[in-house]
Parts: C-alpha cells; sequence; structure tokens
C-alpha cells in the first residue's frame, strides 16, 4: 500500500512537471495551432537564468520574477523576428521553425552560461513529509500547486476574458478576428510571451528537483507533447490531466512491471488513446469546412 | 651582384624556414568539445592546450616545439573518423589523442589501425584495448575496474547482496553490464537490477522496488550527469539505511553540489587521487604531478580539474615520454614501439606500465575508494 502512494507521489511529482510544459504548449497552440517545439528552451532557460542570477547575488525569488520576464522577452522575440516574418506560411513549416528556434537558444544558452548542471535550493527545504509510510519532497508540493494555478489562470483566461476569446478567435479564423477587430499580431505576441513566462515559471518550480542544463529542454518538450495529445491540444484541462496521467504511467511502470518498459508503456497508452479518440481525452472533435 | 645576394638570401630563409618547419612535432587531437558529451571534451581540450603552450615554453621535447592541431568532433562518430583522416592526410601528425567518448574513440581507433598511428584514448569501454590492438592506448581505467574496486570493498564491508539502478545511457549501460559480469567473481548477488533515462526527474519508484526486495544490503548505481544526483536525493527521501555506492561517472565536486551535502552523507564511490588532490599526503606517488595539473588549470580557466581533464593530462603526458624515449620525432612506428615500452610513468589517473599484452597500464590500486564526509571527499582506503 505504501509502496502503491509512493509509485504515485512519484508519478504527480513527474506529471506536473509534464503538465506545465504541456500548459505552455497550449497557449500558443490556441492562438496559432503551431506546436512550439522550443517551449522545452523556455523551462530551460527560466531555470538557467534563476540558477546563474542566484548565484550573481539575487534573492531567489528576485532571480525567479528576472528569469521569467527575461523568457517572455525571448519569447516575444521568437514571434518578432522569426514567426511573424513567415506569416502565410503553412503550419508545418511555423513548426519547423520553432525547432529551428529551440536549437538556437540552446547553442545560446550553452555560449552565454556553461555546459554544467546546475541547481538551487527548494523553497521549503529538503525533508520529506510523510504520508502513511510514503515521502514526497515539499519542493513536488510547489510544482503540482504551481501546475494547478498555471491550469486555473489559463481556464480563466481562455473562458472568462475578452483577450482569452481573441486568442481562440484569431485561431479559429485570423482573417474573421480581424474583421471584428481583434489585433490578430499583437494576439500573436501576447500568446509567445505569455507562453514563454509560463514555461519559465515551470523551470523555476522544477529544478530543485531535476536540475538544468542547457539540454534538458528537448526531453521536457518531447513528453509535454505527449501529454499534451493524451489531454487534447489546445486544452487546458487536457494538457493538465494528460500531463498528471502520463507521469503516473511511467511511475506504476516503473513500480509494478520493470523500468525498463517505463516509457515504452506510455506512449503505447498514448497510442491507444488517439487510436480510440484522435483528439485526445479533452480536444473538441475539429470539423474541416470544405 | 645585388640580385645574387638577394638570391642566396631569400634560399637561405626558405631552407631556415623549411628547417623550423621540420623542427616540429605534430600532435592530432579530436575530441567532443561541444555537443553532448562536452562536459568529456571541454576539460579535455583545455588540458593539451594548456599543456602544449607549458611544454613549447619550456623549449619543447630535445628542442622540438609540438604543433598541435585540435578539431571538434561534438561527440558524432562520424565526424571524429573524418576528422581523423585528416590529422593522418593532411596534417601529417605523428600521433593521435582523442575520441572523448567510446563512440567516436571506435571511428578514430580503426583510421589510427589502418594508417599505422599511435593513438591513445580517452574513453571507458574495456573494448578499446581488450583485445590488444597494434596502435591503440587508453587512459581511463574500464567501468570493470571500477566494478571490481567497488565489490572490493563491499566484500570488506561484509556486504553480499545487492540492488543495481544504472542510467540507460552509453555509461550506465555498459556499466551495468560489466558488474553484472564480475559480481559472481566477488561473491555479489545482484538482487535487483533497475534502469532509469538519462533525463528522468524522479527514481523513486525504481528505488521503492529495491528497499522492498529482501535481503539488499546496499545500492549500487552506475551512471553520470543528472541521474545519479537525483538518485542519491530520492534514496535520502525515501529513509535509505543501507548504504549507496556511486561510480567514477560522478567523481567531481560539482556532484556533491548537486545531490546536495546532506544526501550525499555517506556515499561511497571509487575515483582518482585529482579529486582528492588537496588530501594527498606530500610523500604519494601521485602527489607532485596532481598537484602541478589541479594548480595550472585553476589559474589558466579558473575552474576545477575534473577527472576527464586528468585523462587528457595523462595521455599528452604518456606521448611526450614517449616521443622523449623513440628518439626519432617523425616515425610513427618507433614511438609506438616507445610509448609500448612506457614503464611506471605517474599520471593523475594511476601508473601507467604498458606491455604487449596491456595497452591501459593501470591496476586496481589506481581507483581510490572515496567517501563523502561532511560535504567533501574522504579517502577511505
Amino acid at each position: 500500500m505504501d509502496a502503491l502512494l509512493q509509485f504515485l507521489f512519484s508519478g504527480l511529482t513527474v506529471g506536473a512537471v509534464y503538465a506545465l510544459v504541456a500548459l505552455g504548449f497550449t497557449i500558443i497552440y490556441n492562438a496559432s495551432e503551431v506546436v512550439n517545439f522550443a517551449q522545452g528552451e523556455f523551462v530551460m532557460l527560466g531555470g538557467m537564468i534563476t540558477v546563474f542570477a542566484f548565484e550573481a547575488g539575487l534573492p531567489l525569488p528576485l532571480a525567479a520574477l528576472l528569469a521569467i520576464l527575461v523568457t517572455s522577452a525571448i519569447g516575444v522575440a521568437l514571434n518578432k523576428l522569426a514567426i511573424e516574418p513567415a506569416r502565410g506560411a503553412p503550419v508545418v513549416s511555423l513548426i519547423i521553425i520553432t525547432i529551428g528556434a529551440s536549437i538556437v537558444i540552446r547553442g545560446a544558452t550553452q555560449l552565454v552560461f556553461d555546459k554544467q548542471l546546475h541547481r538551487f535550493p527548494s523553497f521549503s527545504g529538503d525533508d520529506p513529509i510523510r504520508v502513511l509510510g510514503a515521502t514526497i519532497l515539499p519542493q513536488s508540493l510547489w510544482v503540482i500547486g504551481g501546475a494547478l494555478a498555471v491550469f486555473v489562470g489559463l481556464w480563466i483566461f481562455f473562458t472568462r476574458t475578452l483577450t482569452g476569446k481573441a486568442v481562440l478567435a484569431t485561431a479559429n479564423n485570423r482573417v474573421a478576428a480581424q474583421l471584428v477587430g481583434i489585433n490578430t499580431g499583437w494576439v500573436m505576441t501576447l500568446s509567445f510571451g505569455l507562453s514563454a513566462a509560463i514555461g519559465a515559471f515551470a523551470g523555476v518550480l522544477v529544478t530543485p528537483i531535476t536540475l538544468v542544463g542547457y539540454d534538458v529542454g528537448v526531453a521536457l518538450a518531447l513528453k509535454g507533447f505527449a501529454a499534451a495529445m493524451l489531454g487534447g491540444m489546445g486544452n487546458p484541462k487536457g494538457a493538465l490531466v494528460g500531463g498528471l496521467l502520463l507521469g503516473c504511467f511511467e511511475a506504476l511502470t516503473a513500480g509494478y512491471l520493470s523500468s525498463q518498459y517505463k516509457e515504452a508503456v506510455a506512449f503505447i497508452v498514448i497510442l491507444a488513446v488517439l487510436f480510440v479518440m484522435p483528439q485526445g481525452l479533452f480536444g473538441r472533435k475539429s470539423t474541416e469546412r470544405v | 651582384m645585388s640580385k645574387t645576394t638577394t638570391a642566396l638570401a631569400t634560399f637561405a630563409a626558405l631552407g631556415v624556414l623549411a628547417g623550423a618547419a621540420q623542427a616540429e612535432i605534430r600532435l592530432g587531437v579530436s575530441v567532443s568539445a561541444t555537443g553532448p558529451a562536452a562536459f568529456l571534451g571541454d576539460p579535455e581540450a583545455k588540458t593539451i592546450e594548456m599543456l602544449v603552450e607549458q611544454l613549447n615554453e619550456k623549449g619543447g621535447i630535445n628542442g622540438e616545439e609540438i604543433a598541435l592541431t585540435l578539431y571538434d568532433d561534438g561527440g558524432d562518430p562520424n565526424k571524429a573518423r573524418t576528422f581523423a583522416t585528416r590529422l593522418v592526410e593532411d596534417d601529417e601528425v605523428i600521433a593521435i589523442i582523442g575520441g572523448s567518448t567510446t563512440g567516436t574513440t571506435m571511428s578514430i581507433l580503426s583510421v589510427a589501425e589502418d594508417e599505422g598511428i599511435p593513438f591513445i584514448s580517452l574513453a571507458g569501454a574495456i573494448s578499446i584495448v581488450d583485445p590488444v590492438r597494434e596502435f591503440v592506448f587508453k587512459t581511463p581505467h574500464t567501468d570493470r575496474m571500477a566494478c571490481e574496486k567497488i565489490f572490493t570493498d563491499m566484500q570488506e564491508q561484509g556486504i553480499t547482496k545487492i540492488g543495481m539502478i544504472s542510467g540507460t545511457d552509453g555509461f550506465g549501460a555498459s556499466m551495468q553490464a560489466q558488474c553484472k559480469e564480475v559480481a559472481g567473481e566477488y561473491g555479489i548477488e545482484i538482487l535487483a537490477d533497475e534502469t532509469y533515462g538519462p533525463q528522468d526527474a524522479d527514481m523513486t519508484p525504481q528505488l521503492t522496488r529495491i528497499r522492498n526486495t529482501d535481503g539488499v544490503q546496499a545500492v549500487l548505481n552506475p551512471g553520470f550527469g543528472q541521474g545519479p544526483a537525483i538518485v542519491t536525493r530520492n534514496v535520502a527521501q525515501l529513509g535509505f539505511e543501507i548504504p549507496l555506492y556511486q561510480s567514477h561517472g560522478v567523481a567531481s565536486d560539482a556532484f556533491i553540489e548537486l545531490a546536495g551535502a546532506e544526501a550525499a552523507e555517506g556515499l561511497r564511490l571509487p575515483g582518482t587521487a585529482l579529486l582528492i588532490a588537496d588530501k594527498l599526503a606530500e610523500d604519494d606517488a601521485q602527489y607532485d604531478v596532481v598537484t602541478s595539473y589541479t594548480e595550472a588549470y585553476k589559474a589558466k580557466y579558473d575552474q576545477d580539474v575534473s577527472t576527464f581533464g586528468g585523462y587528457a593530462h595523462d595521455a599528452f603526458a604518456l606521448i611526450v615520454d614517449a616521443i622523449g624515449r623513440a628518439g626519432d620525432s617523425e616515425d610513427p612506428q618507433a614511438i609506438r614501439d616507445a610509448l609500448e615500452a612506457t614503464d611506471g610513468l605517474v599520471g593523475t589517473t594511476g601508473t601507467y606500465s604498458f606491455s604487449p599484452e596491456d595497452h591501459l597500464g593501470l591496476d586496481l590500486s589506481a581507483f581510490r575508494m572515496l567517501e563523502i564526509k561532511d560535504g567533501d571527499w574522504l579517502a577511505v582506503d
């Protein structure tokens, strides 16, 4: 019993990391139907900048804030310098641009900072919390709480605010959105800034657990993408549930079956879900108008 | 008349230049200074550049300076092969140092063997020197030796039943296989055998399985990068009461920082003298080599040395020593023969003595069993 609980704690910790990355995907996808593969690099930047600002003497909260601001500026720059000039290009080309951007960001980080692994202290210490024989680190609670907070924030943003609805409208039909007075260029800029900020926030939360180095973004982006696909691309609820489920699949497989099959089982489950419902667990059925 | 003088002077100048070019020892290096293995190749490249500079300032070997050609293969075996060919054919080097990873080493190795150029590898796999290849040598200990060192220590502690958790990266997988192969010889039984991906964020499920396996007396974790640091933290989180052994893959001060001094307390691993440079006794055989290297490196790059830079240091020392004894700095065959005759050369990793049957030249004494105590390394044997 305590083993099961331990597996679930592990799954929720890792799953919340995936969920945070998947939540970052949501915004840009909703604005442009582009899957931004530089999302993992935003997470990495959040961690790296915080580490170096912290080591330079800034207090941790200030270092984190700085990292989030700088990363959103990089997100905006990515949109202005790489995505906007390619306006009108097919979605696939835009996705390839984001892959290129992720390589550039990785290389630049390597030059500006270094190639070593880093971490900074956990927010509330490293003493594990004991629950019925299983243990969870306080930092895991921060990550899970952070994922929930971002989820609620995005949910309200997309359903209750005019700006959020403008983002959805832009994705749905850019021309129609422009006709009703939505500044679609601004919506895109906002989306990139916001999603970079969410990525960086995730990086700040997870670095004490996962450590950060210039190349940790790739694996995160892949897992986050899988989580988003599982939950339904573009849906914050889907991103959250998809991430947590993926984390739990992995942990339970490692715990009960074998750690060798951990990744394989998780992906088989995703494939199975997508086979039955291609839009993911919470995705809307899309219909192409001909 | 003046024309003749000019012509003569030109000829003379050409002759001198050609002479200078002749009196150069051309050394080739291909390491992974960037890319996924950069943490290996970066200190290696820096070390060799520093040592070449030092040696040339002192007047080189028998008055001949070393001309270094250094390539960065980025950890890509295809690039490594191209660079090895270029080193031999275009740069006409007399020896090659390099191959930060086993993959790139294998590429360079075949070129070196075909062309008859002595090659010293900086990678770990035992298959590089077993079977022995005429022109191939290597400086790092093998992962099999690390297993043997760890198992020897376990025997002394009375540990016979262990659980293993290994990274699935090349290093972890290779050492996992080697440990399983030699465990029997030391009377060690592996009751649990778990793995983790190189970028996994949490290993508590695997560790819980190990903890729930009856009779496990210690945990062994072959791996490098972030995995072992996370394993160490998770072991502390789960409150294990049995010893944790890590591999030489994490033998650096940065590891203690990443894992946290508290979580790493009491952890044991096999490391080299380099790691405890400031704690070596002055009469230790490796004291001089290790201190002069660590001090010079720190002064030049403002970074701590790593075991990997130490491998490059030793490879360079071996080549320089061999060229000095070969008498002829132009003939790769003579240099190879001198290299094979190396006897008792003290490096940062250990004391090298090559023979026709042994192109690694280290024994278990090169490894020192270290324990992390109060956030620092402590030699326990």
